[in-house]
Parts: structure tokens; C-alpha cells; sequence
């Protein structure tokens, strides 16, 4: 399975040549970063080629990675079932830089993207329907970027001389705490405290 | 002090099957001597009205899905008159199971305007008493009684089936205790 992977990696960067920036297997998936204009090329080849056939797109979402100078990616996960087969393609953007739609080649993106603009705020050239899907009607900012502050900016009610929900902003009568505990499985020494000296058979 | 005093059966959420014989015998009784029972129009209504609380069915998220427990058949609500309603229109008291979303108060509230008077609310699981675990997001209200007002609050994320029908009988106690022919 992994040389299969690495032989279609090797296809994939073969075709598509300079427009691959990177192909990287991580514990047994595929993932090819390209070049943010040549992405409908791309996802077009690895659709339609004989030896790709990633005719299924799953998902389209976005990652914010804020130390960046492009900071956001963009990730699709790519099933061909015709090899049992998957691959994950990411473009790199920022705020501005709209990443070319691929609502033509893959219908279903077309919500997908509508959700990465959303929550991310990542912006899709030629999109046939570019706006909010999740969040509220008249929501500002995008609340999955690091910067959105965790509670947002406004909070609701019923406002009973108004007879309707009204928008205030945010007052908590206590603050978000955030109980850091270490994990045992993650924080696990090999050795406890004081007992460096030890010997890992027991023996002293 | 010390002691475990025996609560009142007035007090209780369930009438003791005491009271329930009770009652019954008086009826029978002046049904068979009189031949007709006199009572007095709130006891009636507030008796109709604990008897048969249509909710309106408004599932939410998780807490859906312990409401559907308790209106079928190991629960089965249907026994206390409580028969879920596909209407504002048709319905008494709205159980709100589930989180409830900005995006989605506006429509709680135009649902809960739509029902009828006497109307009661049913508020179910942390989320919707106030917020539970999404209590400092950005999407989600504090707690639905800041979008109507609430009758029963019951505790539990999600509360059991038996939680929930505890809320109901709960509020047929508090209806037929504070019920007035107009609430």
C-alpha cells in the first residue's frame, strides 16, 4: 500500500510537474500541496486520469495556521473508489488572495466552499453562490480563525417592548476558564519525579 | 429534627394511588347517590388542562432523542394525556430539547407566540437552562429563558427519559396547584 502510494505520488508530481510544490506520505495518507492557479487543473487530473480517477470529493475545509504570511490552507480530501483510493490536496491563501473555485469540476464543493468562506473567510473566485451557510443571518467575522474570540460579539434576547430577538453585546457574569490539565498519556515521564537514578530493570 | 418527615400528599408530584382511590370512591359515590357531581370551574379546568398537555414537538439536538424515549412505549407519556404535536396551533406546552442557536431564536420565539394560551414551557438538558457546555460560545443563547419565559427546567445533559417525564408531572402539579381559569 505505501509503495503503491509513494509510485502515485511520483505519478501525480510527474504529471502535474512545477505546479506541485510538495508530496509527503504521513502514517500511510497522501498529501500533495499545488500551486493555488493550477488547482482545477490539478483536481481535473486527478479526477479524470486512468490511473487517478478521484471522482468523489469529500470535503473541502480550510486550516488557519496565523504565524504565516499566507496563513490559511485549504484542504481537499479526494476517494476514488475505482483504485479504493484517497488523497488530500491543499492550497495555501490568505485573507485576500481568492483560492479558483471547483464547483465545475466537483458539484458538491459548492457548499463546502460556501462553509470555508463562512467560518474561515477564505474567498473563492467564481463561485456561482459565495455566502454564509452556518452562521447567523447578519453574523460578523469569521468565528474558525484564531483571532475570533471564542464567545464572538453579540448575544441574544427577547426584547419584550420591541416584541422581537434583539442583539446585545456579550457580557459574561464570569469568564471562561480554561482548565489546562495535563494529561497522563501525553505528560508521562519515563522516570517519576526524584527518581532519576533508578534503573529501568528495577535494579539498583 | 432528625426525623424524615412524611411529606404531604398534596405535596407530592404523582398523587398517591390513596388519593387517586380516594377520589374515585367520592365520585362513584355522589354519581350514585346524586346522580351528577358538583365541582368548581377551576378544579375542572385546571384538571382538563393537566390532563391533556399537548407538546408542541421542538427537538433540537441530543436531548431529542431521550424526548422520543419518553413518549414511546417503555415511558410512553401517552398515559399522562401528553401526545406530541406537529403544531403551534395544536399544542399547550413546548419542551425545548436541545441547544438552542441565535440562528434559531427567532424561530423558538415565533413558534412559542404561535401557540395558544394557556401555553407553558419545558426547558430540557444543560443546554437549553442555560447554555451547558456551549455556554461561552459565540452561537449559542445563554439559555432559552432569555427568549421566553420558562415553567420547568429540567436538569441533565442529556436528563434521562424518567427526568423528563418527572418534568411533565411536575408541571401538571404546578397547573393544577397555581392554574386559574385565566393564567
Amino acid at each position: 500500500m505505501d509503495l503503491a502510494l509513494r509510485d502515485l505520488g511520483e505519478y501525480v508530481q510527474s504529471a502535474l510537474h512545477e505546479t506541485v510544490q510538495s508530496v509527503n506520505i504521513d502514517r500511510d495518507e497522501l498529501t500533495v500541496v499545488v500551486q493555488r492557479s493550477a488547482l482545477p487543473r490539478a483536481l481535473r487530473f486527478l479526477r479524470d486520469d486512468v490511473n487517478c480517477q478521484f471522482k468523489q470529493l469529500m470535503d473541502v475545509c480550510g486550516v488557519d495556521f496565523p504565524g504565516r504570511a499566507e496563513r490559511f490552507e485549504v484542504v481537499y480530501n479526494l476517494l476514488s473508489l475505482t483504485h479504493n483510493r484517497r488523497i488530500r490536496v491543499k492550497v495555501r491563501t490568505d485573507e485576500r488572495t481568492p483560492v479558483p473555485t471547483v464547483t465545475p469540476l466537483f458539484s458538491s464543493a459548492g457548499w463546502w466552499e460556501r462553509e470555508t468562506w463562512d467560518l474561515y473567510g477564505i474567498l473563492f473566485s467564481e463561485h456561482p453562490d459565495l455566502r454564509r451557510i452556518l452562521t447567523d443571518y447578519g453574523f460578523e467575522g469569521h468565528p474558525l480563525r484564531k483571532d475570533f474570540p471564542l464567545t464572538g460579539y453579540v448575544e441574544v434576547r427577547w426584547d419584550d417592548e420591541q416584541k422581537r430577538i434583539v442583539y446585545d453585546p456579550v457580557k459574561l457574569p464570569q469568564d471562561f476558564r480554561n482548565f489546562d490539565f495535563l494529561s497522563p498519556w501525553e505528560g508521562m515521564q519515563a522516570f517519576l519525579p526524584g527518581d532519576e537514578k533508578a534503573k529501568p530493570d528495577g535494579k539498583h | 429534627m432528625g426525623m424524615i418527615e412524611t411529606p404531604s400528599k398534596s405535596g407530592l408530584a404523582v398523587p398517591q394511588s390513596g388519593d387517586v382511590d380516594d377520589l374515585w370512591k367520592g365520585v362513584t359515590d355522589a354519581v350514585q347517590e346524586k346522580g351528577f357531581l358538583l365541582t368548581q370551574v377551576d378544579n375542572l379546568v385546571n384538571w382538563a388542562r393537566a390532563g391533556s398537555m399537548w407538546p408542541m414537538t421542538f427537538g433540537l439536538a441530543c436531548c431529542a432523542i431521550e424526548m422520543m424515549h419518553a413518549y414511546v412505549s417503555r415511558y410512553d407519556l401517552d398515559r399522562f394525556g401528553v401526545v406530541p404535536r406537529p403544531s403551534p396551533r395544536q399544542s399547550d406546552v413546548i419542551i425545548v430539547a436541545g441547544t438552542l442557536t441565535n440562528k434559531m431564536a427567532p424561530a423558538f420565539r415565533r413558534v412559542y407566540d404561535q401557540m395558544a394560551e394557556p401555553r407553558y414551557v419545558i426547558s430540557m438538558g444543560s443546554c437549553a437552562n442555560g447554555g451547558g457546555y456551549y455556554h461561552y460560545s459565540y452561537s449559542v443563547v445563554r439559555g432559552c429563558d432569555r427568549v421566553v419565559p420558562v415553567d420547568i427546567y429540567v436538569p441533565g445533559c442529556p436528563p434521562t427519559a424518567e427526568a423528563l417525564v418527572y418534568g411533565v408531572l411536575l408541571l401538571q402539579k404546578k397547573i393544577r396547584r397555581t392554574g386559574t381559569l385565566w393564567r
